[in-house]
């Protein structure tokens, strides 16, 4: 089951660029790739729990600020030779709205 | 029993759907109705009439012949205003018709920005012949003026069309590039470039605010920026909305635009919708293709044969004459999606294919679209790419062959181009090896192949390859990073010999591998534009590392630590006393004196930043860019005011140098000290420029360092007063941000270019004061308080976008 929250617009977030969703449960890092794709990862680095919204973004990737580890967000999975993932969530745009699965985010808790 | 079919619009869609009913020969009698005073012309090519290349007549589809031979009742210039279901009548402006089945093909509105200004006479869509008409109109009035709001296919369109009228036409683009939505960047560019070109005016990432007017005409459009852009038209392109509004007062089902089932039926089983107006499992359609086959599925159904619609992948051609573009199927980055890219900044060709489980799934060409439909075919069919992968970019020619991508270069014939700029062809090259050039180098000696704008130096170690065979080895300069061949120098050298001035031209011109770069080439190329461009360059916060972006240094555990700037590093009680408040204010964990002679506010939350700086600001505070690769600190001594040594005044110096070297951006971090004397307490010696104060004057040195390395400074230049400092220092400043490699501190450039040259460069007093010059130039850019702005402009920044209380979502 899906629940689609809308949490803003997507010119609200820069191309190449990201804004945090708080949650109770921390934050969720929103990205919008430069072809407006839109992610949500949880915005935490496994490797040192870096705050992955605050990294640079090039194709459908994010660069971990700390320390550069490479994550691809479709699928949280680090690139390399870094081993490691992120929990991801489903987002959707539409007409210029940016939904985010709030389902998923509270299942998280229950995890 | 002859069926009375009733069609609301003479459009594409619906057009294509009567064709196939006649020619099936159906036993119907169609009363067909339309808001535009006449019947079915082919709208798509009403660019072509626009821009003067075919006529209104070239482009109608049915004609009055067409429709007496097939008994239709025109209603021509009537538009229906409702339907009345139970009764199972079309109710027109003239009166009522009655039906046994109904077809809305209503097609799309133009959305109209609901600016201020916008009903004024002279703001107009680009839908009919109506608007076609009034843009020729304008177009041929000398000296006129069209503004175009939309830089996508329509927009792009109209503004060709209206230039080639002889209008002045400029385009008005809220993106970042032009067709987003079927170009991506690099392509996107390469358009952007052809058009401008052409004369037509082009302004991306801009916002309209307002349409000014006169005696009730458009006079001009008023940007976000305050800019007035003068025009006599002013044309509206920023999209379509599907018009509905006939089929939602009926009462049929509608999401975005009438639901429709795979047999094209709406919620009432007697009425049927086709074309732009219908929803079709949550898709909507804006190009004729798909149209056509709802129309052959509709009319299908009509003569109750079985049949089923099912959308398709579309492709994009944009008809503007001597643009060469294709678009095709999806090229969102995905999992486990590759990219090719092929670029050949000497054509200006752009070619990219997106491939997933060995399949092509999208594709993005420009300037050589030759192969586009053979693409579009591999996509559409789902063909398994994985055997011809390696040779797939450079089209059908090279399939079948031996899947190794330097026969590529290897079938090209001995009079093929390799050189753009010197004309050089492959069978001089091959000449040049045989005659024993065989490095790039040699060959750039005899053939001047790739010497001057060197992007094709690639394509010449292919053919060094190829003719040499096992000989070859290839060279091994570091290439900046993954997404390109080029060392850092090159690209350098090739920013400013080419002119490049923003990233996609950079990206298109160098070839680069990659759509948008990485973490590790993009900070770099933000740095080489803005140092050589500072003018027309637009700096990208988001191709800088996060310190830079938000002008604070990233802790840890994410938060951030500040650090005001203490010019020369002297200070005030104020200035001491608003530092506390904020310490408490903010309850700032750590409070550290920093090796810079200044001090640091450890462990600030992100979101408080713009308020940490709003009240450091107040007591006159600014960025100390502790953060950046730029001016750090100049560190001093207290000299002759205080110290009995002090031959000098070291601390007023360093103000004025900190002073004047603010603010601007390096390749890496620099720190400078001016110590009283000898003794050189400030540890001036160890600093990337220091000064140490003598009885006679100043000696300058540069080049040391204190870090991973530690380096004595070397002697610079002896100056006798205090603005010949302030000339050689901002001259070398300059010189090593026009010069160094991205990350190389000033030792590291000054080891690479020699403590030679860099003298030879500052003491000739022409480039000395040009530098300057320019240094004081790119100041006039940068040289503003970082926080001061993000304060007043960028708070969005640093918040949240939302704050989701899950309980409450339960
Ligand atoms: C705050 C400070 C330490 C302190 O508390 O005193 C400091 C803190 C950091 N230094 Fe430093 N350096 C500080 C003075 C120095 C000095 C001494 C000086 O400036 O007189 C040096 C040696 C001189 C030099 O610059 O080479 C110094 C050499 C480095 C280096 C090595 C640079 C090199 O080229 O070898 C790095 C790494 C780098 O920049 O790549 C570095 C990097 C860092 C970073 C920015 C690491 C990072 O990227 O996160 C540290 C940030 C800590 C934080 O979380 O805020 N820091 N660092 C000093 C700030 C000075 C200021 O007021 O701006
Ligand atoms: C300038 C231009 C260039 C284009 N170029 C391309 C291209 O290169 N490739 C491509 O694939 N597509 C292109 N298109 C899009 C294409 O023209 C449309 O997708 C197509 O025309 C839609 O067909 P339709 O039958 O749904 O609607 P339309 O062709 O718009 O026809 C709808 C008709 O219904 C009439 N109508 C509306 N409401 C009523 C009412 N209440 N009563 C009576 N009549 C009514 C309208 O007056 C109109 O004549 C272009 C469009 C334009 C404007
Ligand atoms: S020396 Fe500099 S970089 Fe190293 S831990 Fe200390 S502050 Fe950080
Ligand atoms: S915390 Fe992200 S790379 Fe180390």
């Amino acid at each position: 089951m899906t629940n689609w929250i809308d949490i803003g617009e997507l010119n609200d977030i820069p191309r190449q660029g990201a804004r945090v969703v708080k949650t109770a449960l921390g934050c969720v890092a929103v990205f919008r790739t430069v072809e407006d794709q839109v992610f949500a990862l949880e915005d935490r680095c496994p490797h040192k729990g870096g705050p992955l919204s605050e990294g640079i973004v090039h194709g459908s990737k994010v660069t971990c600020p700390l320390h550069n580890w490479v994550f691809e967000m479709n699928t949280g999975q680090a690139q390399g030779a870094d081993e490691g993932s992120v929990p991801t969530y489903a987002t959707r745009v539409e007409g210029g709205r940016i939904l985010l699965d709030a389902q998923m985010l509270q299942n998280r808790s229950a995890a | 029993m002859t069926q009375k079919i009733v069609v609301i619009g003479a459009g594409m869609a619906s057009g294509r759907m009567l064709e196939h009913l006649f020619e099936a020969g159906a036993d119907v009698d169609v009363t067909l109705f339309n808001a535009e005073p006449r019947g079915n012309y082919n709208r798509i090519m009403l660019s072509p009439v626009l821009s003067g290349e075919k006529t209104y007549e070239q482009i109608v589809t049915h004609d009055d012949d067409w429709y007496a031979a097939n008994k239709v009742t025109s209603r021509f210039g009537e538009r229906v205003v409702s339907i009345d279901r139970d009764r199972k009548v079309v109710i027109g402006e003239n009166g009522e018709v009655p039906y046994d089945q109904l077809v809305i093909g209503t097609g799309s509105n133009p959305f109209i920005i609901p600016l201020p200004g916008k009903d004024l006479d002279g703001v107009i869509a680009y839908r009919d012949l109506e608007d076609t008409h009034r843009m020729m109109e304008v177009g041929s009035t000398p000296g006129s003026k069209a503004v175009v709001i939309g830089g996508g296919l329509l927009g792009l369109e109209a503004a060709a069309g209206l230039q080639m009228r002889g209008c002045d036409v400029t385009v008005v683009h809220i993106m970042g590039h032009l067709m987003e939505r079927q170009l991506d960047e690099a392509a996107g560019y390469l358009l952007r470039k052809a058009l401008v070109q052409r004369g037509i005016k082009v302004l991306c990432s801009t916002n309209s605010k307002e349409i000014l007017g006169e005696d009730g005409k458009v006079r001009a459009l008023l940007l976000d920026n305050g800019t007035e852009l003068p025009c006599d038209l002013l044309v509206m392109a920023v999209g379509i909305r599907p018009n509905i509004a006939v089929g939602q007062a009926a009462g049929l089902d509608c999401g975005r635009a009438i639901k429709v089932d795979d047999q094209m039926r709406t919620s009432d089983p007697s009425i049927f919708a086709v074309g732009e107006c219908v929803e079709h499992n949550g898709n909507l359609f804006g190009l004729v293709a798909p149209l056509y086959d709802q129309a052959k599925v509709l009319a299908a159904t009509l003569m109750g044969q079985e049949a089923a619609f099912q959308p398709r992948e579309v492709s994009t051609k944009l008809k503007v004459t001597g643009c060469d573009l294709f678009s095709a199927g999806d090229f969102a980055d995905k999992d486990g999606r590759e990219d090719i890219v092929f670029r050949d900044p000497a054509r200006g060709v752009y070619k990219r294919l997106v491939l997933e489980n060995n399949k092509l799934v999208g594709a993005v060409m420009y300037g050589d679209t030759a192969d586009g439909n053979w693409f579009f075919g591999l996509i559409k069919d789902g063909s398994d790419v994985s055997e011809m992968r390696d040779t797939l970019i450079f089209g059908p020619a090279f399939q079948g062959g031996s899947s190794d991508p330097l026969s590529a270069v290897a079938a090209l014939p001995a009079d093929a181009e390799i050189c753009g700029c010197n004309g050089v062809c492959k069978g001089k090259i091959v000449d040049a090896i045989n005659a024993g050039a065989n490095t790039v180098d040699a060959i750039r000696a005899t053939t001047k192949a790739s010497a001057s704008c060197g992007t094709c130096t690639g394509l010449v170690e292919q053919v060094l390859a190829v003719t040499l065979g096992d000989d070859f080895v290839m060279p091994t300069a570091q290439p900046m990073c993954k997404c390109t061949d080029h060392t850092h120098e090159d690209v350098r050298r090739l920013i400013k010999s080419q002119a490049l001035k923003s990233m996609p031209a950079v990206f298109q011109e160098l070839a680069w591998k990659t759509k948008d770069g990485c973490h590790s080439c993009r900070p770099a190329l933000n740095y080489y534009l803005l140092a050589d461009w500072p003018l027309e360059y637009v700096d990208d916060p988001q191709s800088r590392f996060i310190n830079e972006r938000k002008h604070a240094n990233i802790q840890k555990d994410g938060t951030f630590s500040v650090v005001p700037r203490m010019w020369g590093g002297m200070t005030t009680s104020d200035e001491l006393r608003a530092i506390a408040d904020v310490v408490d204010k903010f309850k700032v964990p750590t409070v550290h004196v920093t090796g810079g002679q200044r001090i640091d506010l450890l462990g600030v939350r992100g979101e408080d930043l713009p308020a940490v700086w709003s009240d450091l600001n107040k007591a006159g505070m600014v960025s100390g860019h502790a953060y950046s690769k730029g001016l750090r600190t100049v560190k001093t001594c207290v000299g002759r005011d205080h110290c009995r040594f002090g031959t000098q005044d070291s601390s007023g110096l360093g103000i004025q140098l900190e002073k004047a070297l603010w603010g601007s951006w390096t390749p890496h971090k620099v720190k400078l000290a001016v110590s009283g004397c000898p003794r050189n307490c400030a540890e001036a010696t160890c600093k990337d420029i220091g000064v140490i104060c003598v009885d006679s004057g100043y000696e300058i040195g540069i080049a040391g360092a204190a870090g991973m390395d530690v380096k004595e400074t070397e002697q610079f230049h002896k100056a006798t007063s205090e603005e010949e400092v302030l000339e050689w220092v901002q001259a070398v400043m300059q010189l090593y941000r026009e010069n160094a490699k991205y990350l190389d501190r000033i030792y590291k450039w000054v080891n690479k270019v020699g403590l030679d040259w860099v003298k030879e460069q500052v003491s000739d007093e022409a480039t000395r004061k040009a530098l300057v010059e320019r240094f004081a130039i790119s100041q006039t850019v940068y040289q503003k308080d970082p926080w001061a702005e993000h304060v007043e402009k960028e708070q969005a920044r640093y918040t949240p976008i939302a704050t989701l209380n899950l309980e409450a979502a339960e």
